[in-house]
């Protein structure tokens, strides 16, 4: 367990460091979410009567999109120059490089999380921390990265990866993109007798996280 | 003489319809180097992948320190360095990063004295703290060798580990195989060039199609153990068998 857990932190570490060095995933992930951000706030006629309907869409499309960005990059750079084989060498549990790998897309999604929604909120009169929009946001993202994690894993062995990651992760993560979107918007206009949307998503995160990492060993052996 | 510490018998792979291996046999014995040749499409580096735990075998037995390499994968990853075409190093990392980086993977003890003192053996201590994509080809093919001795391992695959090597490398190369086998390991490396497979290694095999076709020397690699200094240099081939 020990040296499991040193193997994770020790990839994740390697990720952070290339990722500070090489700068690619951060700054392009982090603009994309400001850019949808201003532009759906342009877009949109944001009155009080129907903020309920459009701000939790922004915030959500705003996200998925921009996490699809850094998804795409963190095993693609893993692929790049000598592919996954220089972990595939090591003698590491395939759960621990998941492991690490999600980690580290939650921590680069995180950042782009931290930085987007204080300008969500002064754009689209949203209080911020008021509510529970935090949980929401953690465990609608977790939800996404486990997804991501995975079949990025799977898409970066193909040529055409940038197209593929979008058309196998969307039809997958619907059910907790709606989740989110519905409890982000429960939040501005709580509706009666709504359902369980963040337990909906916590079942959602559990069911694909034990799935993921039984299967991530599989999708990256040769 | 001692036992086969790398057993391999009717080893096949084949990517979609097209074989590649066609049922290898090969035994590497403690102490040996064994140079791998053959032409272009042979299946060496296939071979050198499978036995690095890269590629999965299609069928057939391997056998390494008495594990099986299907079944006892990561006990096998352990006692196995590989140095491949590419140098499996991080560009964004320095070469002191690098070797820490998989000190942790490998749960190297004293990591960081290990990594300082390999960097030493291959010289590149003054290099140690820059970016590996300042390296030249020479240098990251040196320190592909380091990681690859890092963890001490008992058999090495070398799959043309010549590459960008100049004079001084080929001779550090020289010595650091000589060196592992001293130690009780064993070497399988592939290699185009007759002289170097002369100069390397105790025997040759020759790999024709996806089979072993024929193995030529094959000192006693008891007496390279004992030894520590054993190799067909002199140019002195020995006998030729037909495999």
């Amino acid at each position: 367990m020990t040296i499991f857990l040193a193997q994770v932190f020790a990839i994740l570490w390697k990720d952070i460091r290339c990722e500070l060095r090489s700068k690619q995933t951060w700054i392009g992930m982090g603009l994309f979410a400001l850019l949808v951000l201003v532009i759906f706030n342009f877009a949109f006629d944001l009155r009080v009567d129907n903020k309920a309907s459009v701000a939790p869409g922004a915030l959500w499309v705003a996200f998925v999109f921009a996490s699809l960005l850094g998804l795409g990059r963190t095993i693609a750079a893993e692929r790049e120059k000598g592919s996954m084989d220089r972990l595939m060498l090591c003698p590491v549990d395939r759960k621990a490089i998941y492991l690490a790998k999600l980690l580290g897309n939650l921590l680069f999604i995180g950042v782009v999380e931290l930085v987007a929604l204080p300008l969500y909120a002064a754009l689209f009169d949203v209080p911020l921390f008021a509510s529970a929009l935090i949980p929401i946001v953690l465990l609608g993202t977790l939800g996404v990265a486990v997804i991501g994690t995975l079949f990025s894993a799977m898409a970066a062995a193909t040529r055409a990866r940038e197209l593929l990651l979008p058309i196998l992760v969307f039809p997958l993560i619907v059910p907790v993109v709606i989740a989110a979107v519905r409890a982000t918007a429960t939040l501005l206009a709580p509706v009666a007798n709504d359902p369980p949307w963040l337990g909906l998503i916590v079942a959602f995160d559990i069911i694909f996280l034990s799935i993921s990492m039984l299967t991530f060993g599989y999708v990256i052996e040769e | 003489m001692n036992q086969a510490y790398l057993e391999i018998k009717g080893l096949k792979k084949s990517f979609g319809l097209k074989p590649i291996l066609r049922g290898v046999d090969l035994e590497l014995k403690q102490g040996e180097r064994k140079a791998l040749m053959g032409a272009n499409g042979a299946g060496k580096t296939t071979l050198l992948r499978i036995l690095a735990g890269l590629t999965a075998p299609g069928a057939g037995v391997v056998h390494i320190a008495g594990l099986d390499l299907t079944r006892d994968a990561q006990r096998v990853r352990q006692i196995v360095g590989f140095v491949g075409h590419q140098p499996y190093l991080y560009d964004e990392l320095t070469a002191l990063e690098n070797l820490l980086f998989f000190g942790r993977m490998y749960a190297v003890k004293d990591a960081q004295q290990r990594a300082r003192a390999l960097l030493h053996r291959v010289g590149l201590e003054k290099r140690a703290r820059e970016r590996i994509n300042t390296l030249s080809r020479g240098q990251l093919q040196r320190l592909a060798l380091a990681r690859a001795l890092l963890h001490s391992p008992r058999l090495l695959l070398l799959d043309e580990p010549d590459t960008g090597l100049d004079e001084q490398g080929n001779e550090l190369l020289k010595e650091l195989l000589n060196e592992h086998v001293a130690q009780g390991g064993a070497a399988l490396f592939a290699t185009h060039q007759l002289a170097h497979a002369l100069q390397l290694g105790d025997s040759i095999a020759e790999l024709d199609k996806g089979r072993i076709v024929s193995i030529r020397g094959g000192v006693d690699p008891c007496d390279a153990v004992s030894s520590g200094e054993q190799s067909l240099s002199g140019g002195q081939v020995g006998p030729f068998l037909e495999v």
